[in-house]
């Protein structure tokens, strides 16, 4: 019982992981706040759904077209909706507000765009349900796959950002932009280019939780607010904060509908967020920022 | 500052858009037409039940019944308008709409909206306005207490006890015929539908001599359920029964497949009766019981989905879509019969019952459909009450899932 409750969290709780990375970049080095990011999780999921049902291609493999096809559209969205607003923003503050505002209209927009074409039924398919076995638990073999992606991800942009030149100048954009560009690095380039890695990553975690989730039009926001209380908790912008905030929510909530009550999962997420929150209010990873 | 500033502007936009559309709606015209408005979750968290079991019927009758050239009102045809809101699944923006149907639109007739919340909170204003409130997609214990308050109310679902009492004493059969054991594991979400379903079950179980092995809540929208599923799987009881909404009702179905656990008797709540639920499970949703049922060998049955399927390119859900289409079908009757679009005359009329339906003769708010249901070889059949004409046999025990490719 105590296995099978543990692996089931690991795995919940990778695909928690994995849905927050994206916007753990986005928030952290770009600074967007980006409410609309839940529906373009879910535009992944459609088009996953869509590339199975008419084409019959597996959705794993489809990660070879959506993760550049969503880099692309991340960075137009970036290059034409939101460089002007950090062009003109004054201070941070100013640009979190505006950011706020414009992703806000963002979701409409492209939640309306979902409803016209899919209309606001449920959604999902079936792909590798297959049972696995780890250590006596079975568990589907799709949510070990997004694990594995959660754990290649995290651990790969975690080295990424913190032993190459590249990673380094995001980190630099992410503590501090003014400095950033005294020291030759291009701000706005760094920027863009980590707001749409994000919006890869958000493709990542729709392809792949729509393998084992059912969805719908209406579900984006429930996605944003996961991945924000992941982000907030691991660490603005941490990409090892995320994969570790996401499976301590992941594990707590399957521990607890194990051996507590199921009801009270939601509970249990929020107390913890709490507690960290009082405890390291810049998150598990997080700097303290003055 | 910066943030109200900006609010108040965002919202003051917001407000003239709204004002103005409503402006061009504005002002009754004369009688050329038979006016129904309704508020829909278009969007949010009921969007998808609302899509399945509500919006597709609205559109089909509104069309059927205008491509026919009209209601035949004495010896007029007069065609059907539609003024359509959007509720987004919030019990405010639904009584803010019904208020604004009936107050400037002045719409004729208003269909219900989806959801047992929304239509207990427009009920009271549709009743004070003289309105008749077909409730299609309502289940409250409550009902036949709110049909004799609000006397134009119609809950066309009937109560969660009718569906629990009647799938429990489909499983005493069971017992005393040695079938399965007394042991059932229960599960329900935590929102109105699963409580009220599971406190009726758990009642009826217990005095039927079940024990029950397991009995918790799922908060709304979890999906992810294999801990319960694992849980129970252990507990050796013969009789699963999940009072669940849709998303978790397809996350039961998979972690219970994943987890090879094959109870005899394996019933879910809503979301079964769906065709997505077909679609996605393919043969393992062979055996799998649920609430509703068809009787799709009935030809009046067997047309409606036909033409459901051509007009919204996907079947109708075998309970709500069914009942609701014989409602719609009773005011089109009442108008009919009324001889005029008096509301009052229909109403009248809707209160007489007696209508032709694809419920055989129906008056809004019998129960004369089937609670329980059961997927055998691709279609979801009724099974119980046992005595209604066409029950099906129960098949029994539940397969062996084949397994997810």
């Amino acid at each position: 019982m105590l296995s099978y409750a543990v692996f089931s969290g690991i795995t919940l709780g990778g695909m928690y992981a994995l849905v927050a990375m994206g916007l753990t970049l986005q928030y952290g080095v770009s600074r967007i706040m980006n409410l609309a990011y839940g529906e373009l999780v879910i535009v992944a999921s459609f088009a996953a759904f869509v590339l199975m049902t008419s084409a019959g291609i597996n959705p794993v493999i489809g990660l070879l077209i959506f993760i550049p096809a969503s880099f692309a559209l991340n960075w137009a969205i970036y290059r034409i909706l939101l460089s002007p607003l950090v062009a003109r923003a004054k201070n941070r503050g100013m640009l979190e507000v505006d950011s706020i505002l414009a992703t806000f209209g963002l979701l409409f927009i492209v939640q309306g765009i979902l409803l016209v074409w899919f209309g606001g039924n449920y959604y999902s398919y079936d792909f590798m349900n297959g049972a696995v076995d780890v250590f006596g638990a079975a568990i589907a073999a799709n949510r070990l796959v997004a694990l594995g992606f959660a754990l290649v991800f995290g651990l790969g942009f975690y080295l990424v950002l913190t032993r190459t030149r590249m990673g380094t100048a995001l980190r630099a954009v992410a503590v501090d932009p003014q400095s950033a560009r005294l020291v030759a690095i291009d701000v706005n380039f760094a920027a863009c280019f980590a707001f749409a890695l994000g919006g890869a990553m958000a493709a990542v975690g729709g392809v792949l939780v729509s393998m084992f989730l059912t969805f719908s039009t209406s579900m984006g926001v429930a996605f944003t607010m996961k991945a924000l209380i992941v982000v907030i908790m691991g660490g603005v912008g941490n990409m090892l904060g995320a994969l570790v905030a996401g499976l301590i929510l992941g594990i707590a909530e399957a521990l607890v509908a194990t051996y507590i009550d199921p009801g009270l999962t939601i509970a249990v997420t929020y107390v913890i967020f709490l507690l960290v929150l009082l405890i390291k209010p810049s998150g598990l990873f997080g700097r303290t920022v003055s | 500052m910066q943030i109200s500033s900006r609010l108040r502007l965002a919202t003051l936009a917001a407000a003239t858009t709204a004002l103005m559309s409503t402006a061009a709606l504005f002002g009754a015209q004369a009688q050329e037409t038979y006016r129904i408005g309704y508020a829909i979750s278009k969007t949010g968290p009921g969007a998808p039940g609302a899509n399945t079991s509500t919006i597709p019927n609205y559109e089909m009758w509104a069309k059927e019944i205008n491509d026919a050239g009209g209601l035949k009102v004495g010896d007029k045809m007069i065609p059907i308008e539609v003024v359509e809101y959007d509720d987004r699944s919030s019990s405010e923006e639904a009584v803010r709409a019904v208020e604004r149907l009936i107050n400037q639109d002045k719409v004729d007739f208003i269909l219900s909206p989806w959801g047992t919340g929304l239509n207990l909170a427009v009920a009271p204003i549709l009743d004070r306005a003289g309105y008749a409130h077909l409730a299609g997609t309502a289940v409250t214990d409550k009902a036949p207490q709110l049909a004799k308050r609000w006397t134009n109310s119609y809950w066309l679902l009937g109560t969660g006890e009718q569906y629990a009492v009647e799938m429990v004493k489909f499983l005493e059969q069971l017992k005393s015929d040695g079938k399965i054991n007394d042991k059932v594991a229960m599960i329900a979400v935590a929102d109105g539908f699963g409580i009220e379903l599971s406190n009726a079950g758990r009642d009826a179980l217990e005095e039927r001599g079940f024990e029950l092995v397991y009995d918790k809540t799922y908060p709304l929208g979890s999906q992810d359920l294999a801990t319960i599923v694992n849980e129970i799987k252990s507990l050796g009881a013969d009789t699963f029964v999940a009072f669940s909404y849709p998303p978790g009702t397809l996350g039961l179905t998979e972690q219970a497949r994943v987890l090879q656990f094959n109870p005899k008797i394996f019933y879910a709540g809503v979301g079964t009766a769906f065709p997505l639920y077909k679609d996605r499970f393919g043969a393992d949703a062979e055996g799998v019981v649920s609430l509703g049922g068809a009787s799709e060998t009935d030809p009046k049955i067997a047309s409606y989905i036909e033409r459901h399927v051509a007009f919204a390119g996907r079947e109708p859900d075998r309970w709500a879509s069914i009942v609701n289409w014989a409602s719609l079908q009773s005011l089109q009757q009442a108008i009919e019969r009324a001889g005029s679009t008096d509301r009052e005359a229909v109403n009248a009329e809707l209160a007489k019952g007696g209508f032709d339906t694809i419920l055989g003769t129906y008056k809004p708010g019998d129960q004369n459909f089937w609670q329980v249901g059961q997927w055998q070889d691709g279609k979801f059949v009724g099974i119980a009450p046992t005595d209604m004409e066409g029950a099906h046999d129960l098949v029994f025990p539940k397969p062996d899932w084949k397994g997810a490719q």
